[in-house]
């Protein structure tokens, strides 16, 4: 139960305490609202009291009489209006002159109940304005939300871009300057570096582009029928040169299964980075086990390694765009964090589900279930 | 600066940018203590103090930094810090030290956005030292 405060300002003791009767059993229920509001009541006899009892309780809703003894009812909700207090205004009065009404309208009162009021219709205006004053909190609240992850993204992608260009243009510098002296063999390293962030950047400009272009609907065109083992083995091909680096084995055991109606991209992008993770995060020497299986209703896809695994929590975060996991074992490793989120909205597209399961130190095993039904649902389209 | 040598500590993530602040503080005539974490930061100026501390915004979290800064200050609260990091302007983000509310949580002493010129930054870092 949530509760909102009523602040009723009036100088008829009748009104004030016919209010804190009505509203002491009343509760208002939407549909989607986690809970019944319910409601207290503040009472008021001036304009001057209501002000102070605003500044000290702030109230959700606030009932006012315009014709009080000392100042008006519009003048405490200028006052309001003036402090940008979140409270949502309503004017009960006997008679409003036509310019009261609409000075009070344009300082933001929302609602009139007329004097005399029945209960009904004072829990009708309540029921209206608290529904009003929990849509207008939730769509702050998302907007709020919205700006965040919106900002969230944009300060590490701009990080993640600038960071190389930083690199790069500093090592440039030194060369320009010839801080190193006038042999380019005191530049190797420096060239070296350059050519690898610039590798990186490259890696995170793909990476973004498969990101956004996963986000839009399947293209029925592209689907075709697809071999997973030829997949799985085109996969071990690309990384294969930085496996041979690390001395990575890999071990492929795929079982005879069907073929899957899909677009290859999408497999290319799941299957290239679980395969290149795997060789990533591995220990030198380590193993890469790839299996392909299916069953009656699911394709299941594994990768497995013999790496540096993680933690619950490290796992927890795994799959959101950009949270690569930072620790001194993956610092010289370099990564754009969005490979696995892309992974993720890849399977979702197939109505799959990936999972991780890690022992740091030992190593993970990704696991993608794909679903066949629906698989062969894409292929009515 | 010719009689004493001061020590600036930098803490930065990224090893290029880190070698490249260290060398060029270096080449201006400064001890150089070049670390690439908030963890290694925290160990160093928990056993000495330097002179000066040159901090990433990002590290292991996105605000390494400041936590950085406000632990350094709290040992030692005569130590100029900077705060460097790439995040800039077209993010929405502005955080200077400007106004007295950024001041109150900010314990920073300067903020600079990365791949300011080594002059600039040898500049800064006299400036802070009074020398």
């Amino acid at each position: 139960m949530a509760q909102l405060k009523v602040l009723v300002v009036d100088d008829e003791p009748g009104i004030r305490s016919g209010v804190s009767r009505i509203l002491r059993t009343f509760h208002v229920t939407y549909p989607f609202m986690d809970e019944d509001y319910t409601f207290e009541v503040l009472e008021a006899a001036t304009g001057e009291e209501g002000i102070e009892i605003i500044d000290r309780e702030m109230p959700d809703i606030l009932l006012l009489d315009n014709k009080l003894p000392g100042i008006q009812g519009v003048e405490v909700l200028e006052y309001v209006r003036k402090k940008s207090y979140d409270i949502v205004v309503a004017m009960i009065t006997s008679y409003a002159s036509l310019d009261v009404a609409v000075k009070a309208h344009n300082d933001g009162a929302i609602d009139f109940i007329p004097k005399p009021f029945t209960p009904q219709e004072l829990k009708a205006s309540i029921e209206q304005i608290t529904k009003q004053q929990y849509l207008r909190r939730i769509t702050h609240k998302l907007k709020v939300e919205g700006r965040k992850v919106r900002f969230q993204f944009l300060s590490v992608l701009s990080h993640e871009l600038k960071a190389p260009l930083n690199a790069i243009e500093g090592y440039l510098r030194m060369m320009q300057e010839r801080q190193m002296g006038d042999s380019m063999q005191e530049y190797a390293s420096a060239i070296d570096r350059s050519l690898q962030r610039i590798e990186g950047m490259r890696n995170l400009i793909m990476d973004l582009l498969d990101f956004t272009k996963v986000s839009f609907e399947r293209q029925v065109e592209k689907m075709q029928e697809i071999d997973l083992r030829e997949m799985a083995s085109l996969a071990v091909i690309t990384v294969s040169p930085y496996a041979i680096h690390k001395d990575i084995h890999f071990v492929t055991d795929i079982s005879g299964c069907g073929k899957i109606w899909a677009d290859p991209n999408d497999f290319e992008i799941i299957f290239n980075n679980l395969v290149s993770n795997a060789v990533k995060y591995n220990k030198p020497g380590g193993t890469v086990t790839i299996s392909v299986s299916c069953d009656d209703s699911d394709f299941k896809l594994s990768v497995e390694d013999t790496g540096i695994g993680m933690n619950t929590d490290e796992c927890g975060m795994l799959f959101e765009a950009f949270s690569r996991i930072k620790n001194d074992k993956t610092r010289n490793i370099s990564g754009s964090g969005l490979g696995l989120s892309i992974v993720k909205k890849v399977v979702e597209l197939y109505h799959g589900i990936i999972n991780v399961e890690s022992v740091p130190d030992k190593g993970s095993v990704f696991s993608v279930i794909i679903p066949k039904v629906q698989v062969t649902h894409k292929k009515a389209e | 600066m010719s009689n004493k040598k001061y020590t600036v500590l930098v803490a930065d993530d990224d090893p290029d940018y880190l070698f490249q602040v260290a060398y060029h503080l270096r080449n201006c005539g400064y001890e150089v203590m070049a670390v690439e974490s908030q963890a290694e930061a925290e160990q160093v100026f928990s056993k000495m103090k330097p002179d000066i501390a040159l901090f990433d915004l990002m590290m292991e979290s996105d605000d390494s930094g400041f936590i950085l800064s406000y632990k350094l200050k709290r040992l030692y609260p005569d130590v100029p810090v900077i705060l460097a990091t790439a995040v800039a302007r077209e993010t929405g983000v502005t955080f200077g030290l400007s106004s007295e509310q950024e001041r109150d949580w900010i314990r920073a002493d300067l903020y600079l956005e990365k791949g300011v010129r080594p002059e600039q930054l040898d500049q800064a870092i006299k400036k802070l030292l009074k020398i």
